[in-house]
């Protein structure tokens, strides 16, 4: 019973477009699981063939070893949180709430109960006699969570439920649906295409694109080891560096000769051979500066390059290094600030260091993703200027 | 300034709709109402002074039959009337914008033939040698010395068909604009399609109801030419008195007394509801008026 929600090989197409193709997904019980991906990627198809508003072409959903593909959205022990809340307009929070619960023709009192310890739940018992459109977007939001609770769903749906918050009710809501998650215990399926709040709130994660569920694994699994460069891509930022395997260094290490710049060192961890394509992806994190070239230590690479462009972040700086051919970029968290300390400028020249575990071969590299990054803002300029 | 301004344009701009509806609603009904009060002159004219002999004649023993009879023929063809359109209104909202276009047309098409020639086309259909009865009877649904024509029976069917395109235009208004995910969200909590349907999608479009409950009712209980030709002398309505009392009798003020009743009887229970509507409205906003 260890997975208590299934998905099988779910396909879905709208006339000749592919919303959703051969996803596969396993649920255990009492996670917070999200689907993360650009706009029109296919979450919303899915969430609503897991609810029962639509059906798949192909494929199976199972709910406890149970096949329940063509049962309807009233029969599922599923309940939605929906994008644009769909609060009743003409019930009041109180009655949104009980909806669920008159359906199901539970006694008066027990509804009072249930709909009392729901309003807690949500800290809105001042507001039960209100109707939707007298209360605010972050108390909307809490009311369809507890309307979908009410019924004591096995699994709850959320479909981006903070999209229309602003974004420090954003963080706040974030924080109370985690807590509501640790009291009800039930397992989430979160839908968003906000990396930090996949991020933050989830214990798994499924990146999709195009339809298709390119990764699953926990929040560090796929920052730390993204399995395609769409995933590296889209989940933060990244250097995709491409090169072919010159030589085994020893069980673990093999030397890779770049198109862009020197050879450099990386861990083997896919057992490559000399002569095949390696796509290697680094975080600019990952990445060190020095002005001088640092002492030779055993698995590090330091190649050399010039400084391009500078951006202050505050907390953090981010370089654009020139490397060869290669623009690359880093970024470094700041330590201590020393007002005597010059800091690295543009055009002045730098070794980029990182140690051979700090990349991470790609199973499978696409160009288009790598254009999914972001430029250094400057070569727009330069471009446009040249243009003229 | 411009908050100064702004009153100053307001009314400007309802100035000629107002002075429309006051010219040729407002003062011509004043007119009737007064009418009501005058004694009939010796040509069909309107005497002088003032009298209340028309009121008194509104007691004549014929009359309530009449009257009972228009208002059940006309809160049975509106009931029927919006019946009828909410599923249709509900199924139209929901087509590809595309065919939503062509399925209206459809539904407007029947205006583009005289409103008296469809009439007498149901006399057609309804007459004893009509197609209409011959199906009826060869399905067994109907015996075949029974009459379809000049009763009541026929004059609902027929209102019912006319005012039937009134009552869906402003329901599918009203659908168009529902956010379907409530229903979505109904059916998400456990509640069936057709639960889904009464509780939360038939309030939801109230007011495009209460239109078509308006539209339709209004101008059934003041029919003149359906009941005149597919109706009998057993199954007249007060538009046909009206009418019988201005060409016939030539009593202008009986015809106008009859008028006012029939004016009042739709007046006062819309007054009713539009002071309760706008009651509730000023509640809710804290009694606070823009
Ligand atoms: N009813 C529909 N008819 C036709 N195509 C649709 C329909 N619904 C969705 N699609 C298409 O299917 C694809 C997936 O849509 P879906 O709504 O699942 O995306 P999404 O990942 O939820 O996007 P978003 O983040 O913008 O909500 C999109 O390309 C969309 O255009
Ligand atoms: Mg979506």
């Amino acid at each position: 019973m260890e997975h208590f929600i299934e998905l099988r090989d779910i396909c879905k197409s709208y006339g000749q477009q592919a919303a959703v193709c051969n996803a596969t997904l396993e649920l255990k019980k009492g996670e917070v699981f999200s689907l993360l991906g650009p706009s029109g990627c296919g979450k919303t198809t899915l969430l609503r063939i897991l609810g029962g508003f639509q059906y798949p072409d192909s494929g199976r959903v199972i709910v406890n070893g149970q096949d329940i593909t063509d049962l309807p959205a009233n029969k599922r022990p599923i309940n939605t949180v929906f994008q644009n809340y769909a609060l009743f307009p003409n019930m009041t929070v109180w009655d949104n709430i009980a909806f669920g619960l008159r359906v199901a023709r539970m006694t008066r009192k027990e509804i009072n109960v249930e709909v009392d310890r729901m309003l807690e739940l949500i800290d809105m018992q001042d507001h039960a006699r209100k109707k939707p459109g007298e209360i605010s977007g972050g108390q909307k939001q809490r009311v369809a969570i507890a309307r979908a609770l009410v019924n004591k769903p096995q699994l709850l749906l959320l479909d981006e439920p903070l999209a229309a918050l602003d974004l420090k009710l954003r963080q706040r809501m974030l924080i109370e649906l985690d807590n509501i998650h640790d009291e009800v215990g039930i397992t989430f399926l979160y839908v968003t295409h906000d990396q930090g709040e996949a991020m933050s709130l989830s214990d798994r994660i499924a990146v999709m694109n195009n339809g298709s569920i390119e990764q699953i694994g926990s929040p560090v699994e796929i920052y730390e080891a993204p399995g395609s460069s769409f995933v590296a891509a889209f989940i933060g930022d990244t250097n995709f560096i491409n090169g072919q395997v010159k030589e085994k260094i020893d069980h673990d290490y093999i030397r890779i000769e770049l198109e862009e710049f020197n050879s450099v060192l990386a861990w083997n961890d896919k057992q490559l051979n000399p002569g095949e394509r390696v796509d290697l992806s680094i975080r600019p994190e990952k990445f060190r500066l020095f002005r001088n070239k640092p002492e030779a230590t055993p698995y590090m690479n330091a190649v050399e390059g010039t400084v391009e462009d500078i951006i202050y972040l505050g907390a953090q700086t981010k370089y654009w290094i020139r490397v060869g051919e290669k623009l690359v970029s880093v970024q470094q968290q700041h330590g201590r600030f020393l007002l005597d300390e010059t800091p690295i400028t543009w055009g002045e020249n730098v070794w980029v260091c990182w140690h051979a575990n700090d990349g991470y071969m790609l199973q499978r590299f696409d160009e288009e993703d790598a254009s999914m990054l972001p430029l250094p803002p400057e070569e727009d300029l330069e471009d446009d200027e040249e243009a003229q | 300034m411009k908050k100064h301004n702004k009153p100053y344009v307001e009314w400007l701009l309802t100035l000629p709709s107002l002075g429309w509806l006051t010219l040729f609603f407002i003062i011509p009904t004043i007119i009737v109402f007064a009418i009501a009060f005058k004694p009939a002159g010796v040509n069909g004219g309107i005497g002088e002074g003032w009298t209340l002999e028309s009121i008194r004649n509104l007691a004549q023993p014929s009359y309530p039959e009449i009257i009972f009879r228009t208002i059940w023929i006309s809160v049975v063809a509106t009931a029927v009337c919006l019946f009828l359109s909410t599923p249709v209104a509900y199924w139209l909202a929901l087509q590809p914008p595309q065919r939503r276009q062509w399925l209206m047309l459809l539904i407007i098409l029947p205006f583009w033939t005289n409103f008296l020639i469809r009439i007498f086309a149901w006399k057609t259909l309804l007459h004893s040698e009509g197609w209409l009865k011959y199906a009826l009877v060869s399905l067994g649904l109907v015996s075949p010395d029974a009459i379809l024509l000049y009763n009541s029976g026929a004059i609902l069917v027929v209102l019912i068909y006319t005012y039937l395109p009134f009552a869906i235009l402003p329901i599918y208004a009203a659908a168009e604009k529902f956010d379907f995910s409530l229903i979505d969200a109904a059916h998400d909590l456990g509640a069936s399609r057709i639960h889904a349907f009464f509780s939360i999608f038939v309030p939801g479009i109230r007011t495009g109801l209460f239109t078509a409950l308006m539209v339709v009712l209004i101008p059934a209980l003041g029919s003149y030419a359906i009941p005149d030709i597919v109706g009998g002398a057993s199954s007249e309505m007060i538009g046909n008195k009206i009418a019988q009392r201005t060409f016939v009798d030539r009593n202008l003020p009986h015809a106008s007394a009859l008028s006012a009743c029939l004016a009042l009887a739709v007046l006062i229970p819309m007054m009713i509801s539009l002071i309760g509507r706008d009651r509730r409205f000023t509640k809710k906003t804290g009694g606070k008026k823009a």
